[in-house]
């Protein structure tokens, strides 16, 4: 339901704010939400706000899901 | 984009599908709700209808926060704007919903109401900031994915002093949701449809985690499986709920676990409650009056609350008589049953819910996939040599 | 304007000036503004006969194309380009899509009570620089001024006439089943560029509008095809791709099968999209165009765009087919199928 994408952050800028970038395209967004985030790091982005960061190991593990094979 | 793009893969779609239609049982119905209006419109973006053996069917949930919100909260805002001189602020979905009298906030502006389009609750405060002589409104709408960010930005609010900002709080919450097209009170009214299990909704969970499903898992033995946003994540899903059903389990089970665990953003969670509390009741547009399913801000935080704050008292307000908007939002009915759909409602001229956002069942349905309604008389004539690379 | 009387006339102050009620008098002060900002930028032989209309040469053996637009972008100034280039570019086009080759523009202006002198030199430099490149001259115009507030700044209307040789059909109802429809380059970039300088949308990035000129790509274009063999011609502006699409579909009476995943997107406008919920096909384009093409021709009319700076990236995007609903239709990069229907009013920004 909620437009969200997955951002690296890129620069802290003060004031729970954090550089982020999507495909080439940089924003600045609030990481008051996770506040654990080092940068580089992946963020879920929603209205301007991280809401939780990407686990990069899962994601991989899940593309490996998809690749099983059908039985 | 990293971690997208990956995750619409055609080859990687493919393989699913074939494992979805090798374990579907053939001689069995499988009914999967996907209650996110996000889930509900990459299906529809995607075509994954296509993909699935034509005894997988999907049925649209009522997941849209703006298709269920009621005529009574937009006349609200319209009223702020047009009647108290305050600078609106809204997301984008929720310009063209149409409200009482004629009225949507797009044609509101047309008449001179000052309403702004904003991506984020900070975009708001800093109209706040940049307008100290004009009170500035925030219509708030959204599941538990967008309120902490209307809680943070209310805690900023109070931190910096402004004297001129306020929020028109509409958030909803999903369990409540879920509980309602479960328990359907009216369901002699639209009757009930069987519904196998449930794909639940992507980024709510990231805020609430997986632990709230569990509840409805063993309370009305059906499986939960969450799914990630894109496609692959979506058909991944389905794979695993045509795999629970076919060994009778009944579990939450987590696929977009690159984002998503148990616990879920506890920071998220804490912000919220700080500001927000729960509303006995609220109407939803097509479900009516639902117990515990939204919030409005705390005592504490009065003066940030637009209800409070102005002389604005919420009005109920029906949608058209033959509008199935509520049917539809069960799952009981298809948007083809109601008929209004492409007649009189259009995504041009909606006339309920599931029609006014770009994910609503209708909307979905009418801009993606109403070619599947139609024999299509065609004639595919091959291209000389040129196929599309 | 006499240049006798030259030396007794203080010129306009361009750095510090700004436009008002006076300028639109129709007296000396106008006389002084068309001179010094618009002749002396558009300096050509029609405009320098210095009547209120252009006296120009009937073209013989050949039809006349007329096109007009109307440009109201705001901001006057965004990545790429200006309210000046896009309305040369846009009208040249329009000409053009009509396989027609541009000859002259007009220019009118209503400029707001307000706007400074020095936008809107840049503006008209902008124009002229523009209608120098493209090879085609702004022959005749006209300048009006509104008050404060009922103007942005400045509004350009610009017609152009062309000429296009006896027989050649190029238009909206060309479009034949089994033929290819082609697309010069990437989508969205307009669109997107305009909207990162809108407030409370702002995102960084380096995307650029595409506004150009397409006049001579299509000269290259008709030029490798046989006559008649290029079917219909349209520039994807307001709307986007999926909207020129269905619009031909409708005229034609014909369906329309399209690949997603031939259809060229930088990734950067890709994700500008993801980020505010938007559709880049539905994303306005001012330096793309779409052709309709018999199949036997598509290679030769592909080769040509690739020759040509304006149509690097161009691909066969799809083909039309035999549809009496007129749906135009997408295989998904997942391999579903979906309808890519009309744009439901303005695309806004989502956050569902």
């Amino acid at each position: 339901m909620c437009l969200a994408q997955p951002a690296r952050v890129i620069e802290f800028q003060g004031d729970d704010i954090a550089l982020v970038d999507l495909g080439g395209v940089r924003k600045r967004i609030s990481i008051a939400l996770v506040p654990e985030v080092q940068i580089g790091e992946y963020v879920i982005v929603h209205v301007g706000y991280a809401i939780g960061t990407l686990d990069v190991e899962e994601a991989e593990a899940t593309l490996k899901l998809f690749a099983e094979l059908a039985t | 984009m990293k971690y997208v793009d990956e995750f619409r893969d055609g080859a990687l779609a493919r393989n699913i599908a074939a494992s979805i239609a090798s374990e579907a049982e053939p001689r069995r119905q499988y009914r999967f709700m996907e209650f996110c209006g996000g889930h509900t419109h990459a299906l529809a973006r995607y075509g994954v209808a296509d993909l699935l053996p034509p005894n997988v069917r999907m049925i649209h949930g009522p997941g849209c926060p703006v298709c269920v919100l009621p005529i009574g909260r937009i006349d609200m805002g319209l009223r702020l704007a047009l009647d108290a001189g305050a600078i609106l602020c809204t997301y984008g979905d929720v310009m063209r919903v149409p409200a009482s009298d004629g009225l949507s906030l797009m044609r509101a502006k047309a008449r001179g109401a000052d309403i702004r389009i904003v991506y984020s609750p900070l975009d708001a405060l800093q109209l706040a900031a940049d307008h100290p002589g004009r009170e500035v409104v925030f219509l708030a709408i959204g599941f538990e994915t967008t309120t902490p960010p209307t809680a943070l930005a209310i805690q900023q609010a109070a931190r910096e002093g402004l004297k001129n900002f306020s929020v028109l709080c509409c958030h909803v919450l999903t369990p409540a949701a879920i509980t309602h097209v479960l328990e359907a009170p009216d369901a002699s009214q639209y009757g009930s449809v069987e519904i196998d299990g449930f794909v639940g909704p992507a980024h709510v969970s990231i805020v609430i985690g997986s632990g709230p499903y569990e509840g409805f898992a063993e309370k009305y033995r059906k499986p939960v499986v969450i799914a990630g946003f894109e496609p692959l994540d979506i058909m991944q899903a389905i794979l695993m709920l045509v795999r629970q059903v076919n060994d009778g389990r009944a579990e939450v089970e987590n696929e977009f676990t690159r984002a998503v665990n148990r616990e879920g953003n506890l920071r998220a969670q804490e912000v919220t409650a700080q500001v927000l509390e729960m509303r006995s009741t609220f109407e939803w547009r097509g479900l009516g009056e639902v117990p515990m399913s939204a919030l409005k801000i705390r005592p504490e935080y009065a003066r940030f609350d637009a209800e409070r704050r102005f002389d604005v008292k919420y009005r109920s307000v029906a949608d058209h008589k033959q509008c199935e908007c509520g049917a539809i939002l069960r799952g009981v009915k298809k948007p083809t049953d109601c008929k209004l759909f492409g007649t009189v409602c259009t995504p041009d001229n909606p006339m309920g819910s599931c029609m006014v956002s770009s994910e609503g069942s209708c909307a979905a349905h009418y801009s993606y996939g109403r070619f599947r309604d139609i024999p299509v008389v065609r004639r595919d004539v091959a291209a000389h040599g040129v196929e599309p690379l | 304007m006499d240049t006798s009387k030259r030396h007794y006339t203080r010129p306009l102050d361009v750095k510090h000036g700004c436009i008002d009620m006076n300028h639109g008098a129709g007296g000396r002060l106008s006389a002084q503004l068309v001179e010094e900002i618009f002749a002396r930028a558009f300096d050509n032989e029609f405009l320098n006969q210095g009547n209120d209309g252009a006296l120009l040469p009937v073209p013989v053996g050949q039809r006349l194309v007329m096109a007009t637009d109307a440009h109201v972008i705001s901001p006057l100034f965004f990545p790429g380009g200006d309210i000046g280039c896009l309305s040369v570019h846009g009208t040249i086009n329009d000409v053009a899509m009509l396989g027609a080759t541009p000859l002259y523009l007009s220019a009118s202006f209503i400029l707001e009570e307000g706007l400074s002198l020095a936008d809107l030199k840049r503006v008209v430099t902008s124009m002229a620089r523009a209608a120098r490149d493209a090879g085609v001259p702004i022959v005749t115009g006209d300048t009006k001024v509104v008050e404060r507030g009922k103007g942005d700044g400045v509004f350009i209307s610009t017609t152009g006439l062309g000429v296009v040789p006896e027989g050649r059909v190029i238009g909206g109802a060309g479009a034949r089943p089994g033929d290819a429809v082609l697309l010069s380059g990437t989508i969205g970039e307009h669109g997107v560029a305009v909207l990162s300088k809108r407030a409370s949308l702002e995102f960084e990035t380096t995307i650029e509008s595409d506004t150009a000129a397409l006049h001579t790509l299509v000269a290259g274009m008709l030029v490798a095809a046989s006559e008649g063999a290029i079917h219909v011609l349209r520039d994807p502006t307001r709307g986007g791709l999926a909207t020129t699409l269905n619009e031909i579909a409708g005229q034609s009476g014909v369906g329309m099968m399209l690949r997603e995943s031939a259809i060229p997107i930088l990734p950067q406008v890709d994700a500008a999209c993801e980020l505010l919920g938007l559709d880049p096909l539905y994303i306005a384009n001012e330096g793309k165009l779409v052709a309709i093409v018999a199949p036997e021709a598509a290679h030769a009319v592909l080769a040509a765009m690739h020759a040509h700076p304006l149509g690097r990236a161009a691909a066969c995007i799809g083909y039309v087919t035999d549809d009496t609903n007129r749906f135009v239709q997408m295989d998904t990069r997942v391999g579903g199928r979906r309808v890519v229907d009309w744009l439901s009013g303005e695309a806004l920004p989502r956050i569902c």
